[in-house]
């Protein structure tokens, strides 16, 4: 494991007025990231994503547990940890009157690299992110994905082990969006472990390997995608029906395929395990008892179902 | 070695910067060049009770008590930074296992250098109007103001990055610097001052650098006054540099 967290926790204390209150940001995160994966931290704002990724990344320091990233212990050797990771912060980290050569030679050079080691490596970075037209550009010139992808190169220009990005793709139009997803990517084949927060489920689901949902400073689920989707009820079946909905649904009294079933004023819904064949028993069942079927609708889980199991709200809505 | 480095590395960063935009090093003259052309003149007239003053004397009184007000300025680095934090520039800093002393005193450094070329601009503008100043004695009070620079700098950043926010740190300097100004002489020395206006300013460290500046520019260099603001101008800068360097270091929210 290239990053094994234990019980990590954290709180703020924040003034309202007079009163002072502790806020529990993380309450006791463990976590096991497996090298050379994507690993996404998908949650609502305000579930402590960032404030995780703030403290593996030794910007913040945890009031308890233990984290070991890329061999170096966190709490008694932040500075060997410094050295194996990189850091994308979600608000970006250039300055405008900067070009993005500039920032990537004296970044490189932090790391204690030399001086024409360092502009080797920005050139090399600039090409890799297509970003060599615009290099002795000004940064304050740079589109919103342009910049980003300056981050992103900053983030790795001394080949770190594990990269950490918060919300990369926070504020980008679509088609940006789209390119991140493939420059995240990008970093995985070059051999390093991507530890990411978002709070898009779309993008969870397509970039990660393997995700923890995180809320209320905790996390509520691990797995990958397809796991934790299996993980609930399965795929649903909404069927509109004319006439009494109870004495349809009785038809399913005894079927097994069927896990559970619910009513609204219309329309039945039926948890099944696999939707695509279970539509043309329900559908045959239904005919048989000369229901009449206004329209039929196949729901298979997504990450927000997932989280409305496990947390009783929709992340859409919080 | 790696701190020195990395204070080269940073120092670097930040010249280059400040010389891509070197608007900050005109405003930061034409203030005391005001003060120059349009208060000087005035100043020698008050300062004339015996009708023995000359111009030179009135200078040498005059432009130490500028550049202690420049040097004074720099406490407003904390904005810089600010603007810095915002960017993201600082945190990106904080990520790399760069040394923490060195990304304040690269940056304070750069601060030293802007005022040194300040300082003599100010000083070599006067000479026509009748300054005299012996070279030795103006680099010590250089190395005076210098001093000072690096102290204020240094206490703006930590400042800057303790308050994260102009709206704060406006109101704060202001009211921090308004009186440290008044009551280290720069415009007047402080011996027309009553008795109880003295004893307060005596606790303001910087009554002291105005002091020595000025014995200094009036060609003595063995006056008590000269080591004196050293000795009280190093322990504090030194205490300035180790407390602000540890805000680097501290984990900002």
């Amino acid at each position: 494991m290239i990053i094994e967290t234990s019980a990590l926790r954290k709180s703020f204390r924040s003034r309202a007025g007079r009163e002072t209150k502790t806020v529990e940001a993380v309450r006791g995160v463990d976590l096991n990231v497996a090298e050379g994966e994507i690993f996404g931290f998908l949650g609502p704002n305000g579930a402590g994503k960032t404030t995780t990724l703030r403290m593996l990344a030794t910007l913040l320091e945890p009031d308890g547990g233990t984290a070991v990233i890329a061999g170096a212990d966190l709490r008694k050797n932040p500075g060997e940890v410094r050295r194996r990771i990189g850091y994308v912060a979600q608000g970006g980290s250039t300055w405008d009157d900067s070009t993005g050569r500039e920032e990537l030679v004296l970044h490189a050079r932090m790391y204690g690299i030399g001086k024409a080691e360092a502009r080797e490596r920005a050139a090399k970075a600039l090409e890799t992110f297509e970003l060599a037209e615009y290099a002795d550009r000004r940064c304050k010139t740079y589109s919103g994905g342009q910049r980003r992808r300056v981050d992103i190169a900053l983030g790795i220009i001394h080949s770190p082990k594990v990269v950490f990005l918060d919300e990369p793709t926070t504020g980008l139009d679509p088609q940006s969006r789209a390119h991140m997803w493939g420059e995240v990517r990008k970093l995985r084949e070059m051999g390093m472990t991507v530890f990411l927060t978002t709070h898009y489920l779309d993008e969870a689901d397509a970039l990660c390997d393997r995700l923890a949902i995180m809320d209320h400073g905790q996390i509520v689920a691990e797995g990958t995608p397809a796991d934790l989707k299996q993980e609930v009820l399965g795929d649903v079946v909404s069927v509109n029906v004319r006439g009494e909905v109870g004495k349809a649904a009785d038809l399913f009294d005894n079927a097994e395929y069927v896990r559970k079933l619910e009513t609204t004023e219309q329309a039945l819904r039926l948890y099944v395990e696999d939707g695509a064949t279970a539509i043309p028993h329900v559908l045959r069942t239904l005919d048989a008892d000369g229901v009449v079927i206004d329209g039929i609708e196949l729901h298979r889980p997504s990450l927000d179902d997932v989280f409305l199991a496990k947390t009783g709200r929709s992340l859409r809505e919080s | 070695m790696k701190f020195l480095r990395d204070t080269w590395l940073v120092f670097q960063r930040q010249m280059q910067l400040l010389l891509r935009n070197p608007v900050w090093v005109i405003v930061g003259i034409i203030q005391p060049m005001f003060f120059l052309l349009l208060f000087a003149p005035l100043m020698k007239q008050a300062l004339n009770v015996d009708g023995t003053m000359t111009d030179a004397r009135a200078y040498q009184i005059f432009v130490p008590g500028m550049l202690v007000m420049v040097a004074l300025f720099s406490a407003f680095s904390g904005f810089g930074i600010i603007a810095e934090l915002r960017a993201g520039v600082i945190e990106r800093n904080r990520v790399t296992p760069v040394s923490r002393v060195a990304l304040l005193l690269g940056r304070s450094l750069r601060d030293v250098v802007q005022l040194l070329f300040q300082a003599v601009l100010v000083t070599l503008l006067a000479v026509p109007f009748g300054l005299r100043v012996g070279v030795g004695d103006a680099l010590l009070a250089f190395l005076l103001v210098g001093l000072m620079t690096l102290l204020l700098s240094s206490t703006g950043y930590a400042l800057g990055l303790t308050l994260r926010s102009e709206d704060a740190m406006a109101p704060v300097l202001n009211t921090v610097t308004q009186p440290i100004m008044l009551l280290a002489g720069i415009f007047l020395p402080l011996t027309f001052a009553p008795q109880w206006l003295k004893n307060v300013a005596d606790f303001n460290p910087f009554k002291w650098t105005t002091d020595g500046v000025r014995a200094l520019f009036a060609g003595n260099p063995g006056d008590d006054a000269v080591w004196q603001a050293l000795a009280i101008l190093t322990p504090l800068t030194v205490l300035a540099l180790y407390l602000s360097s540890r805000v680097f270091a501290k984990s900002v929210r």
